[in-house]
């Protein structure tokens, strides 16, 4: 265990110092003087100056990536030279939307998918498990941008429910009640697409665990349905169903940039997209992209961990 | 008898497969076991409903290609004595905000999701397969350094990169996007053709093959790849299919081909702006990309289950 544990944290610390030569290189890829696109023509020479020593523009390129990774390493993403608002500052405020609204679609997600999939299970192709297949796949045709599209069209413009159209975001400090019902579409847009993954991952998996002999064993004990479901079938199904959220977080960040960028929730998506990308803030893209590859890798570490808790046969591959 | 169409397996999404996927895979190879045993005998028909898909797919591609010899209307041009109108007899699908035909700014747009899609795989798979096949057959050095760095490039969150690329790499186009979507596929087409290889390479007529002393090349070409096309097939229908899925998040967010230019992405991400007025401008290009998407995922899905590709763990 603990020689896994390090093995997968030597790779860990690899992928995080690729991350971050990426995202060192991405400013690079801007056409013409990096400081002249960054800082838009007719800029003041004392803020090129300032960026000039932020990036050490002036020296070589290995000189410049070690002047940057100092900076972030305290945690020093550069100032955006558009707001002046130190990036990280930025990202100090935007991630807990994230945080919020991945959160609550994975509760959605997984309430309706484990019993969903358990149901399922029980009759393999059985009328249920067949509409359910069928429903679940066509799901997975659906990308969130259409998903969040139609949602908006339905809910929030014929329905007329109020605080679900774009810009009704209100932070949670403020009104736990509007903030909860503007989180409303954007977790059922998010919670859909993991829902479908899910129920199938776990449908498939609990299927192939309940023909095991300790099934028939607990079956022929005359143990009741619902509790060989739950407490015998569920755990040694349950490992794919993490690895699938593992591998799933990254489309989670990029779908909520999605949904954010539509309803104009002020979360990292946004930020990326609106403050950055359209106001051509490159250092808050940099900064934005960096943080949240980081993060994304670092989560998955942690899920193969809980994995291995789950199952420790994985370890001995 | 079994009509199940649906197999148990989910398509590994291709693009956001990460640290996980490689330890998991071992599980999916139980369970296809498991499901083969429950009566799944792959049939030798592959229905009428993946014909009726093949048959969508080729319309969609023909159309595409043609666009132009098509009898469409302009898709650039702007009548602004009919904006905004619903389905109708001159605009079949209806009008967008400027007057533009909906319809034939979906048939145009299916370019640029078929490009990308096409596009990026090629790269993919020109890439990955040649390297998941030669590291399967040789093993050793090579396919531990090569695996060990496809292992950390699939760590890599590959949608945020892609994103983090295409806004510094200006300006945008179409090549770009296919170039930056085609290397993230690469890690990916890589594992699946080196597990599918590893699973033929041990076999007896690969064996034999070598004691008649066919050369490396010939065995890669003669034995090996006809064995494992199925698996790349289904995987490179599935992969198309998250290709364009990726590329319309990009669209929507602004960062795939430029505002003229129709592309089922754009066309949704347009209609953001009244959506209240003129649903249909989202409607048509997401049920085009929908119809697109779900029939893709289709065929893949079916001749996974018909090569029953299950014993090489997709």
């Amino acid at each position: 265990m603990l020689r896994y544990t390090l093995r997968r944290l030597a790779l860990l610390v690899g992928i995080v110092f690729v991350i971050s030569v990426g995202s060192f290189f991405l400013i690079h890829l801007l056409p013409g003087d990096p400081a002249v696109v960054i800082l838009g023509f007719g800029a003041s020479p004392a803020a090129k100056a300032q960026l000039y020593a932020f990036m050490g523009l002036d020296k070589p390129l290995i000189v410049q990536y070690f002047i940057w990774l100092g900076h972030v390493l305290h945690g020093n993403l550069g100032t955006s030279f558009i707001s002046q608002v130190p990036v990280s500052t930025t990202i100090g405020a935007a991630w807990l939307i994230d945080l919020e609204m991945i959160v609550l679609s994975q509760i959605l997600a997984f309430v309706t998918a484990i019993p969903l999939a358990m149901r399922s299970a029980r009759k393999p192709d059985g009328a249920f498990d067949r509409i359910l297949g069928a429903g679940s796949f066509t799901l997975l045709a659906i990308p969130s941008y259409i998903i969040i599209v139609f949602l908006v069209i339905v809910v929030s413009e014929h329905l007329g429910v109020p605080n679900t159209g774009p810009s009704s975001y209100v932070p949670f400090t403020t009104n736990p009640a509007v903030n909860l019902t503007s989180m409303l579409l954007p977790s059922i847009t998010l919670a859909a697409g993991s829902f479908v993954v899910y129920y199938r991952v776990l449908r498939s998996d609990l299927v192939a665990t309940l023909q095991e002999e300790f099934i028939t064993m607990a079956r022929s004990k005359g143990i009741s349905q619902r509790r060989i479901m739950w407490r015998h079938a569920f755990r040694p199904s349950s490992v794919a169903l993490l690895g699938a959220t593992s591998v799933n977080i990254g489309g989670l960040l990029a779908g909520g940039f999605v949904v954010q960028y539509l309803l104009a929730i002020p979360g990292l998506g946004y930020e990326l997209i609106v403050q950055g990308l359209e106001k051509s803030d490159y250092l808050l893209v940099q900064g934005i992209v960096f943080t949240v590859s980081v993060a994304i890798v670092v989560i998955s570490f942690v899920f193969d961990f809980i994995i291995n808790l789950v199952d420790p046969r994985i370890n001995r591959e | 008898m079994n009509e199940h169409p649906f197999e148990p397996e989910y398509p590994v999404d291709s693009l956001t497969a990460g640290v996980a996927g490689g330890e998991l895979s071992g599980e999916s190879s139980i369970v296809m076991e498991a499901t083969t045993l429950d009566g799944v005998v792959a049939k030798k028909r592959l229905g009428p409903l993946f014909w009726i898909c093949v048959g969508w797919l080729a319309l969609n591609v023909l159309g595409a290609i043609f666009a132009n010899v098509l009898p469409l209307k302009n898709p650039y041009f702007e009548d602004y004595s009919v904006v905004n109108a619903g389905p109708g007899w001159h605009h079949v699908f209806g009008t967008d905000d400027l007057g533009r035909d909906i319809f034939s700014r979906v048939v145009y747009g299916a370019r640029v999701s078929i490009a990308a899609g096409l596009g990026s795989m090629v790269i993919g798979f020109a890439v990955g397969m040649p390297l998941g096949m030669l590291a399967a057959y040789r093993r050793g050095r090579f396919d531990g350094v090569t695996t060990t760095v496809m292992y950390v490039l699939l760590a890599f969150p590959a949608i945020i990169a892609t994103i983090g690329v295409l806004s510094f790499w200006t300006p945008r186009n179409l090549i770009k996007i296919i170039i930056v979507i085609g290397i993230a596929s690469i890690p990916l087409v890589y594992r699946v053709v080196r597990a599918a290889t590893l699973a033929v390479a041990s076999k007896d007529y690969v064996l034999a093959a070598k004691v008649q002393g066919a050369t490396d090349r010939r065995i890669l070409m003669k034995e090996l790849l006809p064995n494992i096309a199925p698996v790349a097939v289904s995987f490179l229908v599935i992969g198309i299919a998250t290709v364009i899925t990726l590329e319309g998040a990009l669209a929507f967010l602004g960062l795939s081909v430029n505002a003229p230019t129709p592309s089922w992405g754009n066309m949704i991400n347009e209609s953001r702006t009244d959506l209240a007025q003129n649903p249909w401008l989202a409607l048509f290009p997401a049920l085009a990309m929908c119809l697109f998407l779900l029939c893709l995922n289709f065929i893949g899905d079916r001749l996974r289950s018909h090569y029953d590709v299950a014993e090489v763990k997709l």
